[in-house]
């Protein structure tokens, strides 16, 4: 979690909105250290996660996740955490073997006329489901009670890599919005990768994606490389688009940032105020 | 020697079982004593060398257990071949194990043209210094007779070696001889040997790319690397989404299977991940027409890097790039089990196959010795998309005194 970004989203780990759709989009770098930040914020929080890691394994983000102060082995076992680890269960669909079924949520990998069903019926039984394991109790005698629940999805490009379509993938989003958003008044976040593409005549996906998703979010931010080039001491510029006003403040709908990810955190400054050249 | 462990596909924070003091490191790796390995200073992660020093100093010491560098190759293939070869010549060197796919040459060719390793002692190169080849004359830069103020001060690191003994040197002009290579075990894995089945029912991939993971899962388990062994599987994949495998990524603009290749790595991704091995893979990434899909490709793997010869181009008559053989573009680099990768200081970098050595140096423009007073635009410079031209208008100022 990272205090900077906290104060400039102006959320906090015991006061923060919900019903967000939040969409991180990274171009020409990397952004997932915005997901270890809305992991270990949410864990955090108190809610309850779904976490669908599809592009690094289980012992990546808890080892992140542990230099940024939350343990996700504990938070697995105390029922607050549902992880899917993407790489490992995919292994069954894609080298098929007997006696051996994977999970059923990447089912989209064995045959694409299901689409992803599967994966919408694990997000939604593990974002409604009990909210508490059975083995731990608070201090009453009952099971835990978690906050909202939250989705969090790392990356959709994955999908898309993986031959799933763009319209199935935008359906995937909308009913997981309807879901989680609406209904249990959680948040979702979704990161997703996009290249710069050029002018082709048929639209690859991830721009067209993009697109569909940030008409239905109420924050973006876009992470993208220097226009200017590669630069060692910044990393990136982020910028933050609000889509809903929010009520009780009046603030500009886009913000400009530029960014440092260091070893166990991340800075977030004004363009041109690096602390490498003041 | 490190502690002996129990089980090597444990995760989880281990502690060493030889400390007696109560203070003991925890690190994420499995501490193993693997010959050919070392951890990681950033963290902990097992590295293994690439077989070139240079590459392995870009890549923060070395690859990582478990990840999957991607190469891009070059035009002729001549120089990603190399680096296939001496990754492969690095872990016989290491007693490691091999797993070779081709579906061009037969694997068995390209383990018989590893480079020669060079047994005895190699000069270590100082951090300072320049490594020196006895191959190449080289004035004494000892002793400086001119410049002498200069002497004591540290020269510009240009070539990337780190200092310690890793990685070994090979020598390009010689094949590695056939007792050192038989004691290696090799698994070959020829596409023409596996002829195509149609199935029936869906298969996420291709044919061919289906019956590659197989062949490796049967590897993995069988040999147990994913359990009990203590030792490193290598893993060289040449040329995946050419022609020859089946895959028309290469060669038309709207390709079928665009998520063939991208579905295999996935799939090689989560092989590797559970188990002690390591896989290059060379794409040939100039005949893929969809900039997107080679970036989605990029993405896939661990560590992406790229390739471009100057051979049969019009750079390779530039007198600006005379001392190199080619420039190298580092597309991804990785960031496992920790927050911020480890950036390269300088991006733009050119190699140069020497006979004991492949280095890769930052790129540095020759010191402008003509005689006229400014200076000529000699054509492109890198980074620039202007047209090379050779600007005729030289203003010819002899200044004359």
């Amino acid at each position: 979690m990272f205090a900077e970004l906290n104060s400039i989203l102006n959320t906090f780990p015991d006061k923060f909105s919900q019903e967000e759709f939040i969409i991180i989009s990274e171009r020409r770098c990397d952004a997932s250290f915005l997901i270890h930040h809305f992991l270990s914020f949410y864990l955090r929080a108190r809610c309850k996660v779904c976490f669908l890691g599809l592009v690094q394994s289980f012992s990546h983000y808890n080892a992140v996740s542990q230099r940024l102060g939350v343990n996700l082995v504990q938070a697995k076992e105390k029922g607050q955490l549902v992880f899917l680890e993407g790489l490992q269960e995919s292994l069954s669909h894609l080298v098929p073997q007997e006696g051996q079924a994977g999970s059923e949520a990447l089912n989209f990998l064995g045959d694409p006329t299901k689409g992803l069903q599967d994966l919408f019926q694990f997000v939604r039984s593990s974002c409604s489901g009990p909210s508490g394991a059975l083995g731990c109790t608070d201090r009453s005698g009952g099971p835990e009670e978690w906050g909202p629940p939250v989705l969090l999805v790392d990356d959709l490009g994955v999908l898309l890599s993986l031959g799933v379509s763009v319209g199935t993938v935008l359906d995937f989003s909308h009913y997981c919005r309807a879901t989680v958003c609406s209904r249990l008044q959680g948040n979702v976040v979704m990161l997703l990768h996009c290249d710069e593409e050029e002018d082709d005549g048929d639209d690859e996906g991830a721009e067209q994606l993009l697109k569909g998703l940030t008409h239905q979010c109420s924050l973006t931010l876009h992470v993208q490389g220097l226009p200017t080039g590669y630069c060692r001491d910044i990393h990136g510029q982020m910028e933050v688009c609000w889509r809903r006003q929010q009520a009780d403040e009046q603030h500009t709908l886009n913000k400009l940032f530029q960014y440092k990810v260091h070893d166990k955190g991340a800075s977030f400054f004004a363009r041109g105020t690096s602390s490498a050249f003041l | 020697m490190a502690a002996p462990v129990s089980g090597v596909g444990n995760p989880g924070v281990r502690s060493s079982s030889l400390n007696s003091t109560s203070f003991q490191k925890k690190t994420r790796s499995k501490l193993l004593s693997i010959p050919g390995t070392r951890p990681s200073v950033q963290n902990g992660q097992l590295l293994v060398s690439t077989g070139v020093t240079s590459l392995d100093f870009l890549l923060g010491g070395g690859l990582a257990v478990g990840a999957v560098l991607l190469i891009e190759e070059d035009y002729y293939d001549s120089y990603s071949r190399m680096i296939l070869k001496y990754f492969l010549a690095e872990g016989v060197v290491c007693q490691h194990e091999l797993f070779v796919a081709s579906a061009q040459d037969s694997p068995n060719d390209i383990l018989q043209e590893l480079p020669s390793p060079i047994m005895d002692d190699v000069a270590i190169p100082k951090p300072v210094e320049q490594p020196r080849l006895s191959s190449e004359p080289q004035d004494s830069l000892d002793t400086m007779k001119i410049a002498w103020r200069y002497q004591n001060l540290p020269k510009v690191q240009s070539t990337l070696t780190s200092s310690s003994r890793f990685g070994h040197y090979y020598d390009v002009s010689k094949t590695m001889e056939a007792e050192i290579r038989q004691a290696a075990k090799c698994h070959c894995f020829n596409l023409p040997d596996h002829p195509q089945q149609t199935t029936p029912s869906y298969s996420p991939t291709l044919e061919s790319y289906s019956a590659l993971l197989k062949s490796l899962q049967e590897v993995i388990q069988k040999e147990g690397f994913a359990g009990k062994s203590r030792n490193i599987l290598r893993i060289g994949l040449h040329s995946l989404g050419s022609s020859l495998w089946g895959d028309d990524l290469c060669c038309c603009d709207n390709p079928k299977h665009t998520h063939a290749l991208t579905t295999f790595l996935y799939g090689l991704r989560a092989l590797l991940r559970s188990s002690l091995a390591v896989a290059v893979v060379t794409v040939p990434s100039h005949l893929i027409q969809n900039r997107a899909l080679m970036g989605r490709i990029a993405k896939l793997s661990d560590t992406a890097i790229a390739l471009e010869s100057f051979k049969g181009s019009e750079r390779e008559t530039n007198p600006l790039y005379k001392d190199y053989h080619g420039l190298l573009h580092v597309r991804q680099v990785p960031h496992l089990n920790c927050l911020a990768s480890q950036f390269p200081d300088h991006k733009d970098l050119a190699f140069k196959l020497k006979r004991k050595q492949f280095s890769i140096e930052r790129l540095h423009l020759p010191p402008d010795l003509s005689e006229t007073v400014s200076r000529v635009s000699r054509g492109e410079v890198p980074g620039a998309t202007g047209a090379a031209s050779a600007c005729g208008s030289s203003t010819n100022k002899h200044l004359d005194f």
